[in-house]
């Protein structure tokens, strides 16, 4: 009898890993691609893309492709700029976003009904529409800093991080999220004579662990790849980040080599910002007291 | 008692502040200059003082109109006929160019059905934009609902307690990391006519018999095969949305289940599916509002051809508005995309709205 | 004590570093070369040596890439915010100056007497811009294959014939060696290179962009019987699959012509090193066809300009003129293969020397070179023209695409009241 059942569990968890792989291959081939072809030479990376042979490390490989991409572009004062930029983007973002769905799923207040339809409105709104508008405004805006009032945000690091502080999306997020939490929870403590502060710190943020991961990630995402705004409002090649340095190697002699060099070392903050926030995903339920 | 506890409306809008003056600020406030220039024939790059104009731009984005062809006849009054035998009628230029109809002046032709002999051609003042519109609605009707069971059933696969798993939630989840230049070049290897993988695997498939086919060349496939790509890439954002959700599902109600004998499938229906329900509208507005922003893939792949197949709205508005340096124009562009789509959600939202 | 001399040594060295700066204006510049070693590193001896030779102005570089270049510095007009120089490219020169981005130069005519006269920018009798080089676009072939299918060796004097080119494609098709006889590049869909590579053909055929007379009107000229003929040859060329169309993938237009893919090429002068590397002496670099109208390529390629919201024009104006001394070219053109804008500097260069392996190139861009409309409309124009080119490609009607192109193409000029023309 036990022999039987634990035959029959091997076979199901051997289609179980078997439909996991397959499901994998289809979705990791791009990166594998990548990677392989920073390790090719130019000719030989474009003749092999006729064949399976783009997801061989094989032929002549070697890591040039990543010195020449070095000598090229300032890649790691790119990556530097962008993890800052995303990073900075990311705390703020999780930070005024929770708090204001805190504000829209748990309190009652005026206006609510309307602040949260406009702020949801502006999740339709692609961001090609404002860009000129945008850019025209910021350089205009004042800003305190320690030389007194300058005008115009152009060619800094706030001008790249305070327009995306706050969106639509991630306070949609918390605010759907924050929806399946148990009402009574929060009802309890105010009775206990908690302040609204103390509520969102002590009982709801411990229990937001996979929405704030989910939202970090999909923020760090969008922020890091980010093109078009930061060309319009970046000049200094100190400010770069790194979509705009990847235009550096779209020279009219392409060298593909040294593109793909150059993505798969911007891909790896990424890859491991994602990997860290991976296990915060999944949380676990039973050690926060929840009870369904 | 309820009420008063929860009512404060110094700590609501306190908190809700600091996101609400930034979005004002920054979204908001460019969004209505935005719409304020499309009220203009505002240029990108003139010397040219801006005027107002109204619905001059709108007009000229939406101007439709039916036109009767009647064929041409010979001299004895019969039907002409070209050598397929299909009939044959006047250019439509002696229509959009006769001063007797002004008001068709700059249209072309969209498209024509028959009626009898007659030809009803219906005419459009901006036929690209037309199609990009039927395009968006396309792409949004077909990915919207494949992209998010995709990403469900992967969120659903990835949520299991196996040895390992944390590999295949990373792998899963690359297609949205990598960069949409090597996502671009490698898929246009595949759909590649002459060579591509696509061609090779189904020709290896049907020992032969299957024909290459142009994929991004071919106006009938070009769409299709955008659309496969981008589910392909984006199906990992949403499978991370419904991960969350997924995790608000208390586990006592799956053992609650599992004591009560439920099948995968009820499990699913009647714990999981419920459960769900507050991501479910999330995903479904995201999605939505998302296909509509359609425009990486297509500047990257196809630039709107082959013969407008793969046109879609933003990609006009960025069109016209930075390369054909008409900020009014994509300015409107954007405006009606606005309102399109903002009609869909108010739609959906009133669709799956709580029923108490 | 320490305190006070540490004092009086900051004082002193910041009224030495201060008086220093006093000196020398700074004067900033865009450029398009970041990403392109060899190309930043002849600008920047150009800078140091300036800066070096007298004491009045010292030129700062800021460069950017390539393909993002145009839009940055519409941004920085819109935000106003441009440098003091800025290089443009030509046919997008005349939208400039018009929209007040630069200004006039004040040069020494003397110093451009001898330059290829594509190579200086000039709109409504002013000059705005001048540039160090040329670029121009040649058949790129082997001889070994031409003399295979029994192909004549067209020359400057006497290129191809329409029916020639038609004929010889077709000779190579049959052989079945190559997956398509010529190579257009309908990958690079992305920015100037339809216009530049392809209007030259249509203007070959007789039909041209806009009425040049007055730049006012299109119609009858894009969509005339010229453009019309043109039209349906481009279609041919797909139809008949000689080229392949615009589902090409771009490594195949980097990598084909070596490959052995393709038997000629349609490239400029840019691509030619790698053809020269590769084929070595077999490598052919032929002139333009005559499809009735005389052979035509394009021309005009990145200029310098003083922006019209300089402080400093005449130092900008100085330092251009610096700039354009033949030894400068010279470097410009071993840096790049650049085709040199005089042909005292293109005698000196490496590549474009008597005898050397791309000197036809000097000519081609002499004899056959026609610049793209100068006009502000231009780059509208331009990606109407694109566009056009793609769809026909594609199959569409050609009178009705060229008639819809020309139809926007005037009210596009219309909306602009004719662009200052």
């Amino acid at each position: 009898m036990a022999t039987i059942s634990q035959d029959n569990h091997g076979l199901r968890l051997a289609v179980r890993y078997l439909v996991l792989v397959l499901v994998a291959v289809i979705f990791i081939f791009p990166l594998v691609f990548m990677v392989v072809s920073s390790l090719k030479p130019d000719q030989q990376l474009l003749s092999d893309t006729g064949s399976l042979r783009a997801f061989l490390p094989v032929g002549d490989i070697g890591l040039s492709n990543y010195t020449h991409a070095f000598q090229r572009a300032p890649v790691g004062l790119f990556v530097f700029n962008s993890v800052f930029v995303t990073g900075l983007t990311v705390l703020i973002c999780l930070l005024v976003c929770s708090l204001a769905a805190f504000a829209f799923v748990f309190l009652e207040w005026r206006g609510r009904a309307v602040v949260l339809s406009i702020i949801l409105a502006t999740l339709i709104v692609p961001f090609e529409t404002i860009a000129i508008p945008l850019l025209l405004l910021v350089s205009k805006l004042p800003w305190i800093g320690f030389s007194g009032i300058e005008h115009g945000w152009l060619n800094t690091y706030r001008v790249q991080i305070l327009p995306w502080a706050a969106d639509g999306l991630t306070i949609f997020l918390f605010v759907q999220y924050f929806k399946d939490l148990p009402r009574e929870l929060i009802e309890a403590s105010r009775v206990e004579g908690a302040t609204w502060l103390q509520i969102y710190l002590k009982v709801v943020m411990p229990l937001a662990g996979p929405v704030l991961a989910t939202a970090a990630i999909l923020k760090f995402l969008v922020m890091y790849n980010q093109y078009l705004w930061p060309l319009i409002v970046v000049q200094d090649e100190a400010y770069r980040p790194v979509m705009v340095g990847l235009q550096y190697f779209f020279q009219l002699n392409t060298a593909w080599g040294e593109i793909m060099a150059y993505l798969s070392l911007i891909t790896i903050p990424v890859l491991a910002f994602y990997l860290v926030l991976q296990r915060a995903f999944i949380a676990s339920i039973a050690s926060t007291g929840v009870k369904g | 008692m309820a009420s008063s506890l929860l009512r404060s409306d110094r700590a609501g809008w306190g908190f809700a502040i600091p996101a609400f003056a930034l979005i004002g600020t920054f979204i908001v406030l460019p969004f209505f200059f935005a719409f304020y220039l499309s009220l203009t024939n505002q240029r990108l790059i003139s010397p040219n003082p801006t005027e107002f104009v109204g619905l001059d731009n709108y007009r000229s984005l939406l101007g439709v109109a039916v036109v009767t062809l009647e064929p041409e006849r010979g001299d004895d009054g019969a039907v002409l006929r070209d050598e397929d035998g299909n009939i044959e009628y006047p250019s439509l230029r002696s229509v959009t160019r006769n001063d007797d109809t002004p008001q068709y002046r700059g249209m072309r032709e969209w498209f024509r059905w028959s009626s009898g002999d007659d030809a009803r051609v219906v005419i459009a003042r901006d036929v690209v934009f037309m199609k990009a519109l039927v395009n968006t609605f396309t792409f949004v009707l077909v990915v919207a609902p494949c992209q998010a069971a995709l990403a469900l059933g992967l969120a659903l696969l990835i949520n299991q307690r196996l040895r390992g798993i944390n590999v295949f939630r990373g792998i899963y989840f690359m297609p949205v990391v990598v960069s949409i230049v090597v996502v671009s070049l490698l898929w246009r290897f595949i759909y590649d006519g002459q060579d591509g993988l696509l061609n090779n695997l189904l020709s290896g498939l049907t020992f032969g018999l299957f024909q290459p086919v142009d994929w991004l060349g071919n106006p009938s496939t070009a769409l299709g095969s955008i659309i496969v790509m981008s589910i392909w890439q984006a199906v990992g954002f949403h499978m991370v949305i419904w991960l969350a959700g997924l995790q608000t599902i208390s586990p006592t109600l799956y053992e609650a289940a599992d004591i009560e004998g439920a099948t995968k499938w009820q499990r699913f229906r009647f714990v999981t599916w419920p459960g769900l329900r507050n991501t479910a509208v999330l995903i479904l507005i995201v999605i939505t509002m998302q296909c509509f922003a359609l425009f990486a893939q297509i500047d990257v792949m196809t630039k709107g051809g082959p013969l407008d197949s793969t046109q879609t709205l933003v990609f006009q508005a960025v069109e016209r508005g930075y390369g054909k340096q008409d900020i009014s124009g994509g300015s409107t562009i954007s405006v009606l995309l606005f309102l399109i789509v903002l009609c869909i959600s108010l739609i959906q939202r009133w669709l799956t709205r709580e029923r108490t | 004590m320490n305190i006070r001399l540490t004092a009086f040594a900051t004082t002193a060295l910041g009224a030495i570093w201060g008086a220093q700066a006093f000196a020398q204006t700074e004067l900033t510049m865009w450029y398009h070369g970041a990403g392109n070693p060899e190309e930043s590193a002849v600008l920047d001896q150009i800078v140091e040596e300036f800066n070096a030779s007298q004491s009045d102005w010292s030129v700062v570089v800021q460069s950017f890439p390539a393909g993002a270049y145009n839009d940055t510095v519409i941004a920085g007009a819109l935000a106003g915010n441009l440098p003091d120089i800025i290089d443009v490219d030509g046919p997008v020169m005349p939208s400039w100056a018009w929209a007040g981005y630069i200004q006039p130069l004040e040069i020494d005519q003397g110093t451009i007497e001898n330059f290829l006269p594509t190579a200086i920018g000039r709109w409504k009798d002013d000059i705005y811009s001048v540039g160090l080089w040329e670029a121009a676009v040649a058949m790129v072939t082997r001889r070994s294959v031409l003399e295979k299918y029994d192909i004549r060796i067209p020359t400057l004097a006497e290129p191809w014939t329409r029916d020639e080119l038609d004929a010889a494609l077709e000779a190579i098709q049959e052989g079945g060696e190559f997956d398509y006889p010529l190579d257009l590049g309908m990958a690079w869909s992305a920015d100037e290179w339809y216009p530049y590579a392809f209007a030259p053909f249509l203007q070959s055929f007789g039909g041209d962009l806009i009425d040049r007379s007055t730049y006012l009107e299109s119609d009858g000229v894009l969509n005339g019987d010229a453009g019309i003929e043109f039209g349906e040859w481009w279609q041919s060329l797909f139809d008949r699959e000689l080229v392949p169309g615009t589902s090409q993938d771009p490594a195949d237009r980097d990598s084909g012509l070596i490959d052995g893919k393709y038997a000629m090429s349609w490239n400029g002068n840019w691509a030619a090193a790698n053809a020269v590397e590769a084929f070595g002496d077999d490598v052919l670099f032929l002139p333009a066809p005559d499809f009735g109208n005389g052979p035509k390529i394009g021309a005009a390629s990145w200029q310098f300009a003083v922006s019209a919201s300089s402080d400093h024009p005449e130092g900008a104006n100085q330092f251009i003129e610096f700039m354009l001394q033949d030894r400068w070219q010279v470097a410009f053109s071993n840096a790049q293969a650049v085709i040199p804008a005089t042909s005292s500097a293109a005698a000196e260069s490496e590549l474009y020397a008597e005898g050397a392996p791309m000197a036809v190139f000097y000519d081609l861009s002499k004899e056959q070179a026609l610049l793209r409309p100068v006009t502000p409309g231009y780059p509208v124009m331009a990606k109407i023209f694109r566009k056009a080119l793609a769809d026909i490609a594609s199959g569409a009607d050609v009178a009705d695409t060229l008639d819809a192109a020309a139809d926007e193409i005037d009210a596009d000029i219309e909306a602009n009241s004719g662009y200052g023309n």
